[in-house]
């Protein structure tokens, strides 16, 4: 009998010793991998017969005012000159697998046909915020471009660093030509305020926080995610292990 | 009731160690999640401490998964193990409808409802006497088991779901069904320590109740009529 209870206490204390170390190896991680490919399935697949939409609200759902996390300017002389002068020379490049690249203003995007959308903001870290959010959708501009075959992923291209590290992030293409997947310039009416990405920053709308890149500087069509920065698709993702899917 | 059947059936008994494996996993990992944003809120949004109807205190890495802070890898371990515990409660639970676990020994009867019941079963606890009902279960494990396996454990499935933005938009209902995605979360928090409060109440109980035979039962199966 005491054998046995010395079993499960070890068995106990090895589980919360244990999970560091399982935590780092291999299989572990390959195991959360083929989750994450399972999530994104499975959210695509009860969608089916629909496009499935983030919730929208109604601007009395619009919280006082929209927290900005992570990076919240860009570092730079260039970059303050520019928000004081309201982006005159920002621009958006558009290349990769595409047949047309582009380089459109903020003239050009304000000129697209908008989309305005209040939608929530879901943080990786748990909170939430609500917004309006405008711009041209993402699928406009790609059909613009002309995606080519092969393209599987959409990468989005910032001028801000974080810890000595361009951000970026990218999503498939799924997500790249979904009607929520805009291009935001305003934010509640009003320009982009500097710590939510001005003066352009993506809506992924059923993807976390960490997704919805800002201070967004070029959107790059690719057929793999390996060659690019950290190989895992993202700022994030390549700094602390961010699944790459986040729409858990 | 000397007819040979096991006390616990083998669909409960494996159920009952995996559920208690990733229940501790989702739990202990969940802590290192809530250390992400220590507030919570009610409604559809919250972010800061002055919208918040608590303040969560940080747990220490010693009782967190992994033993550190990382909400990537914490978040790895929660939304895995999470697929160990909805598929196991879904299998327990058609498992026991089938062999008449649920209907037999779980559901209680009207009678048991009436308050000198309660009362009567209230007070034999007080006194340590825990067989004094006449099925396997008295009224008061009854209760506690089903809120658990009937509220508590699928409510945290739920909730759960309604915090992913993937699922939101697959299944937006959801969400409204527990009046926003904050709610949820904090739903979420307050059936975790729903379940740990009751996870201390089992683990006294079992202590009192000759442990080593207990265990070695939810192990070997055990024989039903030493239950009675």
């Amino acid at each position: 009998m005491m054998k046995r209870r010395n079993f499960l206490a070890a068995l106990g204390a090895s589980l919360v010793a244990g999970c560091s170390k399982i935590g780092e190896s291999k299989w572990f991680e390959a195991l959360v991998d083929t989750a994450e490919g399972w999530h994104r399935g499975i959210h695509r697949t009860l969608g089916v017969n629909r496009i499935a939409m983030a919730p929208e609200y109604e601007r009395s759902d619009i919280s006082p005012f929209f927290r900005g996390n992570g990076s919240r300017t860009v570092d730079t002389d260039a970059y303050r000159a520019a928000l004081e002068s309201g982006f005159p020379d920002w621009t958006l490049s558009v290349g990769g697998m595409v047949d047309n690249p582009l380089t459109l203003t903020l003239e050009d995007i304000r000129g697209l046909p908008q989309r305005t959308q209040i939608t929530r903001h879901d943080c990786v870290e748990g909170w939430s915020a609500i917004g309006e959010w405008t711009g041209p959708q993402l699928s406009h501009i790609l059909e613009q471009a002309g995606v080519q075959e092969g393209a599987r992923y959409a990468i989005f291209r910032c001028a801000d660093n974080l810890y000595g590290a361009d951000y970026y992030e990218s999503c498939d293409l799924d997500d790249a030509f979904h009607p929520q997947t805009i291009v935001a310039h305003l934010l509640n009416g009003d320009p982009l305020p500097e710590q939510n990405g001005a003066p352009l920053r993506m809506r992924i709308e059923r993807q976390l926080g960490y997704k919805h890149a800002k201070y967004l500087t070029g959107i790059e069509l690719v057929a793999s995610l390996d060659d690019v920065e950290g190989g895992k698709g993202g700022y994030w993702e390549d700094q602390a292990g961010y699944q790459w899917y986040a729409g858990i | 009731m000397a007819n040979g059947r096991k006390k616990h059936s083998i669909g409960t008994r494996i159920w009952h160690w995996v559920n208690a494996l990733s229940v501790m996993v989702l739990f202990m990992s969940g802590l290192n999640i809530s250390n992400a944003h220590r507030y919570l809120y009610w409604g559809e949004w919250g972010f800061m401490p002055e919208q918040a109807w608590l303040a969560v205190p940080r747990f220490p890495g010693w009782a967190t998964i992994p033993g550190y802070y990382s909400l990537a890898s914490a978040r790895d371990w929660h939304v895995l193990f999470a697929w160990v515990f909805a598929l196991g409660l879904l299998l327990f639970m058609l498992s026991a409808v089938r062999n008449g676990h649920f209907r037999r020994d779980l559901f209680t009867r009207f009678a048991e409802w009436r308050p000198a019941h309660i009362w009567h079963d209230i007070r034999e606890h007080l006194k340590l006497n825990f067989h004094h009902g006449a099925g396997k279960f008295n009224f008061l494990q009854k209760v506690a088991y089903s809120g658990v396996i009937f509220v508590l454990l699928p409510l945290m499935i739920f909730t759960g779901m309604v915090m992913s933005p993937g699922m939101e938009a697959a299944w937006p209902w959801l969400t409204e069904v527990f009046g926003g995605r904050q709610s949820a979360r904090s739903i979420h928090f307050i059936c975790a320590w729903a379940l740990f409060a009751f996870l201390v109440v089992h683990l006294v109980l079992v202590l009192l109740t000759n442990p080593a035979r207990q265990i070695r039962e939810m192990i070997t199966g055990g024989r039903d009529d030493e239950a009675a």
